[in-house]
């Protein structure tokens, strides 16, 4: 299929030494792992009813609460109203990122219709001059999630690869990755095996 | 030779340990072990109660009706008033709570909106800081403005004081204070310049 020197070239030498069954296996093994992720993330889509059930927060704005790098868990129940004091987290008109802030203001319509403004507990200001323009309050189809959980750090993967794009693509990440990939599948061939 | 063969064994096994494979076995060692804490630090104080008595006042109530022109050029509502707040958060301290953020929402019904939810003030309270709540006389912290000209002559707007706490992990509950004050606008507009 390769030849030894080439696949030596790309550092898979120890694929060279495996028969078809352990290639198969292998790649079963990285296909599961991927796909398992997948399905955690769609099944957790489905159960809170929010598109990003969990989020990392990106800036300080809701410091000394939140922390970047800090990871949030949403839900996004239609039928819970929205009240002032809760975290919601929205995405507005030509921003990309959303925006993890607390409710400050909330008017709601007999109709269920609601208007909300929102504030970031670290800024002086409400969010007025983060919305678009000529936008003066969030409405519900603005809302991703609402926090509900919170666990200090996790994201901070996230946070360093934000900053520093150029690890991204280095070798050593993607290195350490493989060698996790590769020592979980030998530690299962070594017990299925014993 | 039995033995023999069970001591090379080891021996290779030893060998075969890089630092790679420790450095990974010593990490995963801390992480599960502070998953496990962080989850115990959480489970031990999920059914906490976090309700304690808040007493709140305000005076010097005043209603202007002016434009908020962040918003329109309409006129709206904008009640203009002082308060009192008195309350020990000291209790509602534990091991799992790293900050109480407190505020204090104004809550009413209007011609406009169903209801209104408008926080007037608030306060982070850090664990370690002093969480006995003292204040006398404050102006309000945010602007009080109505969704329209709701607040002329209203006699029952609701002052409470409510609590998000942030966990070290865990939830994020939000607690309401027990003890409320009921607010009442003057039916007539004041023309004097007033400080906020």
């Amino acid at each position: 299929m390769f030849s030894k020197e080439s696949l030596v070239f790309w550092g898979l030498e120890d694929l060279s030494r495996m028969n078809f069954r352990q290639l198969i296996y292998q790649f079963l093994n990285f296909a599961m792992i991927v796909s398992s992720a997948l399905m955690i993330w769609k099944g957790l889509m489905v159960v809170t009813g929010s598109e990003s059930p969990i989020v990392v927060v990106l800036s300080g704005s809701m410091e000394p609460a939140f922390h970047r790098g800090d990871l949030l868990f949403l839900t996004n129940y239609e039928q819970e109203p929205i009240r002032a004091g809760e975290i919601v987290v929205f995405k507005v008109e030509g921003r990309e990122i959303p925006i993890v802030h607390r409710v400050i203001k909330v008017h709601e319509k007999d109709d269920g219709s609601v208007k909300f403004l929102t504030k970031g507990d670290n800024n002086n200001v409400d969010d007025r001059g983060l919305y678009a323009n000529g936008q003066a309050w969030l409405t519900r189809k603005d809302v991703v999630g609402r926090a509900r959980g919170f666990v200090p750090f996790v994201g901070i993967v996230t946070i360093i690869m934000n900053d520093y794009p150029k690890l991204k693509v280095s070798t050593p990440f993607w290195d350490y990755l493989a060698l996790l990939f590769l020592y979980i599948g030998n530690d299962k061939k070594r017990n299925a095996l014993r | 030779m039995n033995l023999l063969v069970i001591a090379l064994k080891i021996l290779i096994d030893l060998a075969m340990h890089t630092a790679f494979a420790r450095l990974n076995a010593v990490c995963a060692f801390n992480l599960s072990t502070l998953a496990a804490l962080t989850f115990l630090c959480f489970a031990s104080t999920f059914f906490n109660d976090y309700n304690t008595q808040v007493s709140i006042n305000a005076a010097n109530v005043v209603l202007k009706n002016v434009p908020d022109y962040i918003v329109s050029r309409e006129k709206n509502d904008l009640g203009i008033l002082k308060i009192d707040v008195t309350s020990d958060l000291e209790p509602l301290f534990n091991w799992n709570v790293k900050q109480l953020f407190l505020y204090l929402t104004a809550e009413y019904e209007s011609k406009n909106n169903k209801l209104n939810q408008v926080v007037l003030w608030d306060k982070i309270i850090k664990r370690g800081e002093k969480a006995l709540i003292k204040i006398k006389n404050e102006p309000l912290k945010y602007y009080f403005w109505d969704d329209g000209n709701g607040l002329l002559g209203h006699k029952n707007v609701t002052l409470y004081l409510s609590w998000n706490i942030i966990p070290n992990a865990g939830t994020l509950p939000r607690w309401v204070g027990t003890g409320t004050h009921r607010l009442t606008f003057p039916s007539e507009y004041t023309q004097m310049r007033t400080n906020f």
